[in-house]
């Protein structure tokens, strides 16, 4: 075994990497500086500055105007865009671009699941960004997210994902169960496996053609959204097998897999968004940006049916950062648009057109949900739910490989439970083989 | 070859053979050109341009091979002999051979290479058997005929992404049209994501339907050029329909058969498209089994969702062996069955 570290082959690293992913990578959005080039630091006035921003999925700040905002407030910068629809596309892409130190967008977007690898491989390429704000604005699970052991702080906050239940409260009603908020959140408080035991109550008069919840992976995402230990402990080793949270959120699984108070559904795909339209299930866990989600796809027919109700433990699901690359030619305008980005102010401009949940705590009395959003989730008071939630969060460690050991969990292990029919102890079984093969082992 | 070259040593003459070349040229050469200068630069440029310029005519096609195709080949393969992770591209640990040792030992990529075949199997087939039947219908005389061509190629001209979403929802377990008209003749909704057999005639559907079409054309091209009197004469000895298909057509249509067959192999062992958007969120993983992961979708899989990009290399390599003994065994048939024509 031979050890040894390469700085001068990046480049044709770089090569053999983006000849493996030719072919592989269809419709990278393409980057392409527009050459105005600038080398005076800073220079206001001096001509135009482009600043790219690169993003993943729908992050808000095009929607709520702020880059219009910030190139009327600033007339030499301009801001362009670019956005990588897939999660799973996008971020391999940052991270050969980071390494071959070239091709980066002067702002780079960092998915929560993605942090840790961030943190622990990629630090040296990010700039400091806890020097430049402070950092008491953010939650302190969110900011220690982002943070290396040695206090660099490589992302901003965007928002956070804060859960709630979602409910059908015309469907409740049929099924002859309690349909207020705060009721229902009595009902199943501190314990995801009181919420099963509500679906159990509505499976016994469902509505025709509804069952309690979309899907057990669903389930299993948000109850571990607020455990104390996920896959990793607190010094990075896996731990997967024995950590409590995964214990605890995969029986809570098994019991809605098992039990047929599921739809059986798959979340973000396509018949997921049909069941939205078709109201064929009567909750869903649903984090604080899935609000905007389940408007858009329920369309009218769920206008006013929609509620929404604490969850049973307070839990995180999702959320974003951040970060300037080292590599970007304008970095100290970089920061001040990153800086600006994740401010309070602006963060509640996000939530008011998107709802995504500010993961800055200042911005939360004075939030306000768009008026019809209020109105379809049944006049909730849908700030006030996510908020008490996302300041009782614990701080959750993730470790390198979070996301291809949970998608090995819950799209194979629950699945083949849920859909396949397959034993608990089966489910389990493939979902450890599925993890060794992550793993390398 | 002797006489044009001394008709190029001529001065007189060499003005004569090269009508391009400026007169200023031909002048200076003629101005050097006592006899002993026969061999003179000019001529010697000119021999050496005819060697050579062909060369520099293909040279772009091999100079981008050399730099998009085989300098990333090679590199992937010394990749493969290494531990190498996406997050840590400068950190490269020597493996030796524990990659493909890895490999060989996973049931995941023995998974996938039966998946492969399969669905190979189960697309290639029908495919080619309805493009053939296809051509031969519209070979005959019909009104409108540019239409119904046009038409067939349309599906090719789709996108995978949209063809493939529209199949998933044709083929979604709950609400889906394919177990809707099932159910009218007493078949139970089937999961056709998950079933084992189920998700792969499902890819399969969405490969022979994007495909069909675009062989038909190629086999009605090659019917087109079948010469009209071995019909003729055919029908004149009392030959059906179906005895002149079998008996003139296929023949005739051997080397173009054999063309799709090869090409549709290999399209079949680099399927990729179809399955992983087909999964949907988690498409790389070809199902909770991984039931219809095909090589390409484990090799994306592992290098760019896993992010072991060291085995994922080595997948790749396999993958190019693979085809390799596919396009020696293509060969083989090809020539067995010209002898035998």
């Amino acid at each position: 075994m031979r050890t040894s570290i390469r700085r001068s082959q990046r480049l044709m690293a770089f090569t053999a990497v983006a000849a493996l992913a030719t072919g592989l990578l269809a419709g990278c959005a393409n980057d392409s500086d527009d050459g105005s080039s600038n080398n005076s630091d800073g220079g206001n006035g001096k001509g135009d500055i482009t600043l790219t921003v690169g993003t993943f999925g729908v992050f808000g700040y095009k929607q709520a105007g702020l880059y219009d905002e910030y190139m009327k407030l600033h007339p030499d910068i301009n801001i362009k865009e670019n956005v990588t629809t897939r999660t799973d596309v996008y971020w391999p892409k940052v991270l050969t671009r980071l390494q071959a130190g070239s091709g980066t967008d002067d702002i780079q977007a960092i998915e929560v699941g993605n942090i840790t690898e961030a943190v622990q491989t990629q630090a040296d390429k990010f700039v400091d960004l806890g020097k430049e704000v402070d950092k008491s604005q953010w939650l302190d699970w969110k900011l220690a997210q982002a943070t290396t052991k040695d206090g660099k702080t490589i992302g901003l906050g965007t928002d956070v994902g804060p859960m709630a239940i979602c409910y059908r409260k015309d469907l409740f009603k049929k099924a002859g169960l309690e349909t207020d908020r705060t009721k229902l959140a009595e009902q199943w408080k501190g314990d995801w496996s009181k919420y099963v035991d509500v679906g159990k109550q509505y499976m016994k008069k469902a509505p025709k053609g509804t069952k309690f919840v979309d899907s057990a992976s669903s389930v299993y995402n948000a109850s571990l959204g607020g455990a104390d230990q996920r896959y990793y402990d607190k010094d990075g080793n896996v731990v997967w097998d024995k950590s409590s949270g995964v214990k605890s959120s995969w029986n809570v699984a098994m019991s809605v897999a098992t039990s047929n108070m599921s739809a059986k559904l798959k979340q973000f795909d396509k018949p997921w968004d049909q069941g939205f339209a078709n109201g064929t299930f009567a909750t869903v866990a649903c984090p604080a940006w899935m609000i905007g989600y389940i408007e858009q796809k329920s369309g009218d027919s769920g206008k006013g049916n929609w509620d929404v109700a604490a969850a049973p433990t307070a839990a995180n699901w999702g959320g974003s950062f951040i970060g300037v690359p080292t590599a970007g030619k304008h970095q100290k305008e970089a920061i001040a648009l990153a800086k600006w980005l994740t401010a309070p102010e602006q963060q509640a401009k996000v939530f008011a057109k998107q709802a995504s949940f500010p993961s800055t705590p200042s911005a939360y009395p004075n939030l306000k949900p768009a008026a019809d959003t209020t109105a379809y989730f049944s006049n909730a008071p849908i700030t006030q739910i996510f908020s008490d939630s996302a300041k009782t969060i614990p701080t959750q460690y993730f470790g390198i490989k979070d996301q291809p050991i949970n998608t090995a969990i819950t799209d194979v292990g629950i699945l083949q439970v849920e859909q396949k029919g397959k034993a608990p102890a089966q489910g389990w079984d493939a979902a450890k083989n599925e993890i060794k093969d992550v793993l390398g082992q | 070859m002797t006489s044009s070259k001394q008709a190029l040593a001529h001065p007189a003459s060499s003005a004569e053979a090269a009508p391009g070349t400026p007169p200023g040229a031909a002048r200076g050469a003629h101005g050097g050109g006592a006899p002993a200068g026969a061999d003179s630069w000019r001529s010697r440029l000119y021999r050496w341009d005819m060697k050579a310029s062909p060369y520099a005519f293909v040279a772009p096609f091999f100079v981008l091979f050399g730099a998009f195709s085989l300098v990333p080949l090679l590199y992937t393969a010394w990749y493969s002999l290494h531990d190498v992770q996406l997050s840590a591209l400068d950190h490269q640990t020597w493996a030796g051979l524990d990659n493909y040792k890895n490999l060989f030992s996973s049931e995941f990529f023995w998974n996938a290479l039966e998946n492969t075949f399969t669905i190979g199997l189960l697309s290639t087939v029908p495919q080619l058997v309805a493009a053939l039947w296809l051509s031969h219908l519209l070979n005959y005389k019909l009104r409108g005929s540019t239409v119904w061509r046009v038409v067939m190629l349309t599906p090719y001209a789709t996108s995978v992404a949209a063809a493939t979403l529209v199949f998933t929802l044709l083929y979604s377990w709950d609400g889906g049209m394919v177990n809707w008209v099932l159910h009218f003749f007493g078949v139970d909704a089937i999961n056709w994501r998950e079933s084992d057999w189920g998700s792969q005639f499902a890819v399969s559907t969405i490969v022979i339907w994007r495909w069909t079409g675009y062989n038909a054309l190629i086999y009605l091209a090659a019917m087109q050029a079948i010469p009209v009197d071995l019909y003729e004469s055919a029908a004149l000895d009392g030959a059906s329909r179906w005895q002149q298909f079998r008996h003139v057509t296929i023949p005739q249509l051997r080397p173009t058969i054999l063309f799709t067959v090869v090409v549709s192999t290999i399209g079949a062992t680099q399927l990729f498209g179809e399955p992983l958007l087909f999964g949907g969120v988690s498409g790389s993983k070809g199902g909770s089994e991984h039931q219809y992961q095909t090589l390409g979708l484990y090799m994306y899989d592992q290098g760019w969702i896993i992010g072991n990009l060291g085995k994922a290399s080595a997948i790749a390599w396999s993958m190019f062996l693979i085809l390799l003994i596919v396009a020696a065994v293509n060969l083989l048939l090809t020539r067995r069955l010209r002898k035998s024509q």
